[in-house]
């Protein structure tokens, strides 16, 4: 019996393991479920990028529908994002926040001068801090919050024009037809 | 040209490979001297045809050959030529490569060293590891193919990962792979024992010395791994319970478990049926961690790769070698059972038998920490993970019985010990470990890890130097340590040597994150940091801003540390801490963010430690390596057939009794 007994546990940890692959297969390892969907986005007060003297906080925002979308200058994913960002970003029809995290402000201009701007506004968040009540897993990253400063559908990596068509603007879309 | 006839060559090895793994099992069990005699060449001609394809690949590296998909993928027209090289290995086919070309390596010592074994048991062995490779061989040519052309081919190549270009990351992974593989001599003794039946009774003795030498080796590649993480990773951490590390550490455990067990079952005979288990487990697990890291299954920021077809491959893999092997043990292993001496409840077996039920539990308790993610995801439990909080807990947890029972163990005697001479070990050992804790106690004001760290290490280090000093005296001249003892004694005095690293730097370390403007100063314990600025330098294929950071001791200057945080080609940014080792401590910097705005220009964070006795950490590791290669070394071991001679030298309390 004894000498039986390792060959069930070795089983047993085959089909963790086999669980593991299917599981791994058909979802992204990185996606952590955030538990801020469907909550209210976390209160934040953020220097503006091109005026660090004024801010801007999410009381301001409320009323319309806004994307926040998580950037830094030494990112390189966020390069890849930026193109997209550019063409389809400004076709969405709400507000696009420019989450400037843990960057030198300078280089944040320079960044966005020499790839153009997509933003409507971009606040600075050099410390970070707000970023973990978001729960930023890394940069790019984006949260699309809704008129009553909802988080409706967040999305961890770069955008590409596929997953824009394919999950944002359908979740901006279902956004408009909840509006009165 | 040269791409395919390096793919080429990787499939005659394959070819090579089923040949060495059939032929010379089917002789061995038809009693087909001939057929027996394939195992020597085709183990060499695999040998020749994957150093070949190793070479090729190393060559392409060398040469620019960015039409290799893999070349391109991790090598650029600036990466230096040492750094070309360690490329080879430095993502998922190559290095599968570099497992490949070490249990050649393996394989062929086995071939040359095996001619004194039974020539049916020595081509079993020779036949397991051919199968060993016929499955990593058919994973790198069906899966993993390092030879892929890339058309049209790039101009320059991408970078290899800037974490990986680092002296100690380029020596990691071949030291670590030779202790992963060298696993696989242990094991395919094991399976020979157990194919042949109880004709083989002396097959431990023969295997103790590979198991000693490939547990030496893997010590040195985790302290290598522990060491590149110290200087590498900006935190002065050297330990984080990654799942990667993990995956080379329960090997090790149950490593440990084993060099003991196979001592009892060569000198005694008890246990046979356990050694043969810790065998296969020592060799699954190494699969395993090459499975973990590999397949995707658990993501770490050490996974430097990742496909679920090939994670498919492994796990099939996986079930054939495991699956198989503890099928043949639960068949077979009832043969095995031979009446070994008995021993008395005071006695080394005892003792290696706690041990090892310690080493075997702590690989367990390792293992389903490791998996635990994998766990809470198949049972619906969300996304849980255990960090180094479980295992901090539970580790030393495990650990405390060996520590207490250490300095005990070469003072036991087979069989029976003598309780009067344990008391005074006990007595002398306790004696020394509390006065130098009283002194630790005014010395460091309570901190109680340290006091501990102190006290175990004097506890392990009187135990054992007790019984050098035994044998010193009671055993004529020459004759005082033999390679194995000596081995032994290095491995467990560096057990103490490292209890005081791990025990004292981090109660006693001091960290602290600042901001600091040119010219300003920070003062941790004697030591007075003077932030001098930052400038640019460039190196072959990076831009990092350098900063100088002036250590006083009082107003003389002890040295000057240069931080830096480079930028790799592609834009991958790098901290390089700056390190001034030494034996009472390290002192370390870290170059964080550049401060702009403030009252002063050019102030940037640094993260200034100061980390006493670190650097025993890995010492102790490096005695434990040397200890392995010490016993692997003892000629009484090489010497198979001279078998009475073995079981007759006197164990050392009888000479004095």
């Amino acid at each position: 019996m004894m000498r039986t007994l390792p060959l069930p546990g070795f089983a047993l940890l085959t089909a963790l393991f086999g669980f593991g692959i299917r599981w791994n297969s058909h979802h992204d390892p990185h996606e952590v479920p955030s538990p801020l969907i469907d909550k209210p986005a976390p209160a934040f007060v953020l220097p503006r990028l091109d005026h660090p003297g004024q801010s801007l906080d999410k009381t301001s925002m409320l009323g319309r529908p806004y994307l926040v979308n998580v950037f830094a200058s030494w990112c390189i994913a966020c390069g890849e994002e930026h193109p997209v960002l550019m063409t389809a970003g400004r076709k969405l029809g709400i507000p696009l926040i420019g989450y400037n995290y843990k960057d030198d402000p300078s280089e944040a201009k320079a960044w966005l001068a020499r790839h153009g701007n997509p933003y409507d506004q971009v606040i600075t968040d050099r410390s970070g801090r707000t970023a973990i009540d978001f729960g930023v897993y890394g940069a790019p990253e984006s949260f699309l919050v809704d008129a009553g400063g909802v988080i409706r559908y967040k999305h961890i990596g770069p955008f590409t024009a596929e997953l824009i068509a394919t999950e944002l603007a359908p979740a901006i879309a279902a956004l408009r037809r909840e509006a009165p | 040209m040269m791409p395919e006839l390096g793919q080429f060559s990787l499939i005659l090895a394959l070819l090579l490979a089923a040949v060495q793994g059939v032929v010379p099992i089917v002789g061995a069990w038809r009693g087909s001297p001939s057929l027996m005699a394939v195992a020597r060449p085709a183990a060499a001609g695999q040998a020749v045809f994957v150093a070949a394809a190793f070479f090729i690949l190393t060559y392409g590296f060398l040469t620019f050959d960015f039409s290799i998909t893999y070349v391109a993928d991790n090598s650029n027209l600036a990466l230096p030529w040492y750094y070309r090289v360690a490329a080879v290995w430095g993502a998922h086919e190559g290095s599968l490569l570099l497992w490949i070309l070490i249990l050649n390596l393996w394989t062929v010592a086995l071939a040359i060293f095996s001619r004194q074994l039974p020539p049916a048991f020595a081509a079993r062995v020779l036949g397991v590891l051919g199968l060993v490779a016929v499955g990593f061989l058919a994973f790198i040519v069906f899966t993993s193919n390092p030879f892929a052309r890339l058309l049209p081919m790039p101009g320059n190549g991408a970078d290899l990962n800037p974490v990986l270009q680092d002296p100690g990351m380029t020596l990691h992974p071949p030291v670590l792979y030779m202790g992963y593989v060298g696993f696989s001599v242990a094991f395919a003794f094991s399976i020979a024992a157990l194919l042949g039946g109880e004709l083989e009774q002396a097959w431990v003795r023969w295997a103790r010395p590979w198991t000693n030498a490939a547990w030496g080796f893997l010590t040195g590649g985790i302290v290598a791994g522990s060491w590149w993480a110290y200087a590498e990773l900006g935190w002065g951490g050297w330990w984080f319970w990654d799942p990667v590390e993990n995956a080379s550490f329960m090997p090790w455990l149950i490593g440990v478990a084993l060099i003991h067990a196979q001592a009892i079952t060569e000198k005694r005979g008890s246990f046979r049926a356990w050694t043969i288990l810790l065998s296969i487990f020592a060799f699954s697990l190494s699969l395993l961690g090459t499975f973990l890291v590999r397949s995707g299954v658990l993501t770490s920021v050490h996974a430097f790769a990742s496909d679920p077809r090939r994670g498919v491959f492994i796990l099939i893999f996986l079930g054939i070698v495991v699956g198989g092997s503890l099928l043949l043990y639960a068949v077979r292993s009832p043969k095995m059972i031979g009446q070994g001496k008995p021993f008395a409840v005071v006695s080394r077996e005892t003792a290696i038998l706690v041990a090892n039920l310690m080493f075997a539990s702590a690989a367990g308790m390792v293992l389903l920490g490791t998996l635990f993610p994998l766990l809470s995801d198949a049972l619906q439990l969300g996304k849980v993970s255990v960090g180094a909080p479980y295992f901090g807990f539970l580790f030393p947890l495990l650990m405390l019985p060996v520590v207490l029972l250490l300095p005990f163990g070469p003072h036991l005697h087979w069989g029976r010990g003598d309780k009067g001479a344990l008391a005074r070990v006990a007595g002398r050992a306790a004696i020394g470990a509390v006065s130098c804790a009283l002194v630790m106690w005014v010395l460091v004001d309570g901190q109680l890890k340290a006091i501990a760290g102190v006290a175990a290490a004097v506890w392990i280090g009187t135990g054992t130097v007790l019984f050098a000093l035994k044998r010193c005296r009671a055993v004529p001249r020459g004759s005082h340590y033999p390679a194995e003892m000596a081995g032994m004694l290095l491995a467990h005095l560096g057990v103490g040597v490292f209890l005081i690293g791990v025990l004292l730097s981090e109660p006693l370390g001091i960290t602290r994150d600042v901001r600091m403007a040119p010219g300003e100063t920070q003062t941790i314990g004697s030591y007075t940091f003077r932030f001098d600025g930052v400038h640019g330098v460039d190196g072959p294929n990076w831009h990092a801003e350098q900063g100088a950071v002036t250590i006083l001791e009082g107003s003389d200057v002890v040295t000057v540390m240069h931080p830096q945080k480079r930028v790799y080609a592609r834009g991958q940014v790098q901290t390089e801490s700056a390190i001034n080792a030494g034996w009472r401590g390290d002192l370390y910097v870290a170059l964080g963010e550049p401060m702009p705005g403030g009252d002063v220009a050019g102030a940037w964070t640094l993260r200034l430690y100061q980390k006493p006795f670190i650097r025993w950490i890995w010492f102790g590791g490096l005695f434990m390596m040397l200890g392995g290669f010490v016993a692997a070394a003892d000629r009484r071991l090489r010497h198979p057939r001279t078998v009475a001679a073995v079981v007759t030298t006197p164990a050392v309390g009888e000479s004095l009794a």
